[in-house]
């Protein structure tokens, strides 16, 4: 079944060029616009609504402060003020500062430690499971376990691991407070996001790794590369693009970390404070102006990584690119040499 | 293919006897890896609540104890259960609902503006959930939403809804173009076509879309936090994370984990029956 994957992608792909003309063609059916437009509004209606709406929402809300305040005479201020950009100074330059930057260096901590032992590690299960001829059964069932347990459950899973009594300081034979030390409840973090999703990184990449055909690899052989040589020129350059997109994903998702650190170490700790924390810290005790302006900065953080990401990297995410109708020869021939390649 | 993967493998077998067991070692470690966390936690919620402590890899007297003390009327799980059976299944089906027409005009129709309109879904999916919930917890609070299922399930959709687009996308991408051709040749509106023809082939695909939905939206957690505050409207996920359990213990771990295995369990059951439907639709991402 494995092997099934990889081919009926080959097949689609194989009849996506041959059919293009048709199907252009088939689009200026009279009716098919308006068919189109009454199809996907539903889906971008919603999403302007619990997605764009907020986000819209927030920036407006976090040029506000609400609550009880004292202005510049000392006199009591209720209700909703305006501030302007009076909250983010706060926030980079002024009294929340502190906390901002710590939480602001603890998500970036995390996203970059996670995400590079995520991709390595499941990079070396992807070559073990395209490796593996007994065993893949189980193996491809166990590598869902940790995706499908809620992180939650999982977080809960760690902390017992990681308790004093646990079972982490029995095998390591040492005392460590995992829940109070800086340092090691940063690693309990990791290890237990880590655990989580690099089984994940590793799936993708195996399908990535499907798709290289054999061929190349034994011609590579019998001019005489070794394994290490083939990984290194022909695997890794061939899996890239799915890598590449793994990766982003994986990004995109630790940026946004909450649950794990909140269920682990808990709220307001300053070694595993991420900003999505931050956020919810600040919104549950009725500070919306704070929370919104959090929000909105780490809205602006996780697109300004998924800009650059994409611009450097070229992360083909939506693989429109390439299974998209060619305009003209010409971008044919190159989509051609591009899947053979 | 498989002729090839035989010799080569014959081959080297003959070269190195080491690469024989390498692999299967390599196996070992990584169903080790993702399943020794997970046995731990299926093993401490056997234990009987006085041995919780004790590290041995089977528990000396197996004892359903800790199960019992999950149910125990004050912790209010069996509750939490069925609210997220009701917030998971209705995201799933809404999901279902408003995805599948719109990632069959993605895959489907030619129109302008539709790349457009698949990176702005796809997009959506990756925005942190703590800025969508900021000003929803506010909206809601303003309309008298907070408890209650929609302002569960309504938030859900902002990450359920990119994903389902984005499967059925690729489902239908793979499906032959010929099927369309051939009804509206017989007469039928695009419209017709679609709801005559692909919708019920499209079945294996709308359903594998379906247990991806719902195993996010079981597992969702920061929603469910922000939007509820009463114990009896709570999700299993953030019930599980408040549980204190009924024992006298301060740190009720054997409970928590017996808590973890009946939310994990019927997820791993499911997982292992369709892990090839799961793979493909996780896969169609990375793959392209």
């Amino acid at each position: 079944m494995t092997t099934d994957t990889p081919t009926s992608t080959e097949v689609d792909s194989g009849n996506t060029t041959p059919g293009s003309p048709r199907r252009r063609r088939s689009g200026s059916v009279t009716g098919t616009g308006r068919l189109a437009s009454a199809l996907v509004s539903p889906t971008l209606l919603v999403l302007a609504v619990v997605v764009m709406y907020p986000i819209i929402a927030a920036l407006y809300q976090s040029l506000f402060v609400s609550g009880q305040r004292l202005d510049a005479q000392g006199f009591v201020v209720e209700g909703r003020q305006f501030v302007g950009l009076g909250t983010y100074a706060d926030i980079l330059f002024g009294p929340a500062a502190e906390r901002f930057w710590n939480a602001f260096w603890n998500t970036t901590f995390f996203t970059a430690v996670t995400v590079t032992l995520e991709a390595v590690l499941g990079m070396a299960m992807a070559l073990v499971m395209h490796q593996a001829f007994r065993g893949r059964g189980l193996v491809r069932a166990s590598v869902l376990v940790p995706w499908a347990i809620p992180t939650a459950v999982s977080a809960l899973l760690w902390r017992w691991i990681f308790a004093p009594d646990g079972v982490a300081n029995a095998i390591l034979d040492q005392q460590v407070l995992w829940s109070s030390q800086a340092i090691a409840s940063k690693i309990a973090v990791i290890t237990a996001e880590v655990w989580k999703t690099a089984p994940f990184v590793g799936l993708l990449v195996l399908a990535g790794l499907q798709v290289i055909s054999r061929e190349v690899h034994e011609a590579a052989t019998v001019d005489g590369a070794g394994a290490w040589r083939r990984f290194w020129h022909i695997t890794l350059p061939l899996v890239k693009p799915a890598l590449v997109v793994a990766v982003l994903f994986r990004m995109l998702d630790a940026l946004r970390m909450f649950d794990l650190p909140f269920i682990l170490i808990g709220q307001q700790k300053d070694s595993v404070e991420t900003l999505s924390m931050l956020a919810f810290s600040e919104a549950t005790n009725v500070h919306y102006g704070p929370a919104a302006a959090y929000a909105t900065l780490l809205f602006a953080y996780v697109a300004l990584i998924a800009f650059v990401f994409v611009k450097l990297l070229g992360a083909d995410v939506i693989g429109e690119a390439r299974s998209q109708v060619p305009k003209n020869r010409g971008a044919r021939f190159r989509r051609g040499k591009g899947s053979a390649r | 293919m498989t002729t090839a993967t035989g010799d080569e493998r014959r081959t080297t077998r003959r070269r190195f006897e080491a690469k024989k067991w390498l692999p299967i070692l390599g196996v070992a470690g990584i169903v080790l890896y993702c399943l020794a966390p997970f046995y731990w936690m299926v093993v401490t919620a056997f234990r009987r609540p006085a041995d919780q402590y004790d590290l041995s890899p089977l528990p000396r007297t197996w004892s359903v104890e800790n199960f019992r003390a999950v149910f125990e009327p004050g912790t209010g799980f069996g509750r939490a259960l069925l609210n997220s059976l009701i917030v998971a299944s209705t995201t799933t089906i809404l999901t279902l609902v408003i995805g599948t027409s719109t990632a069959y005009a993605l895959a489907r129709l030619a129109f302008r503006g539709k790349n457009l309109v698949l990176s702005l879904i796809i997009a959506t999916s990756m925005f942190p959930g703590i800025s969508l919930i900021v000003p929803l917890l506010r909206l809601f609070t303003d309309i008298g939403w907070i408890n209650t299922y929609q302002a569960m399930i309504l938030p859900s959709l902002s990450f359920a809804l990119p994903l389902a687009v984005w499967n059925l996308t690729m489902f239908f991408r793979q499906m032959p173009q010929e099927l369309e051709q051939a009804a509206m040749v017989d007469g039928c509106t695009p419209g017709q076509a679609f709801r005559r023809i692909i919708v019920p082939l499209a079945a294996p695909g709308m359903f594998t879309t379906a247990i991806l939905t719902f195993i996010l939206a079981w597992n969702e957690f920061i929603i469910a936090l922000s939007m509820v505050n009463e114990q009896n409207m709570q999700t299993v996920t953030v019930a599980i994370s408040k549980f204190t359990g009924a024992t006298q213990y301060d740190q009720p771990f054997g409970t928590q984990m017996a808590a973890g295995v009946i939310v994990t369990i019927p997820l791993v059951i499911g997982v292992l029956i369709f892990q090839r439907r799961i793979i493909a639709g996780l896969t169609s991402g990375g793959l392209k």
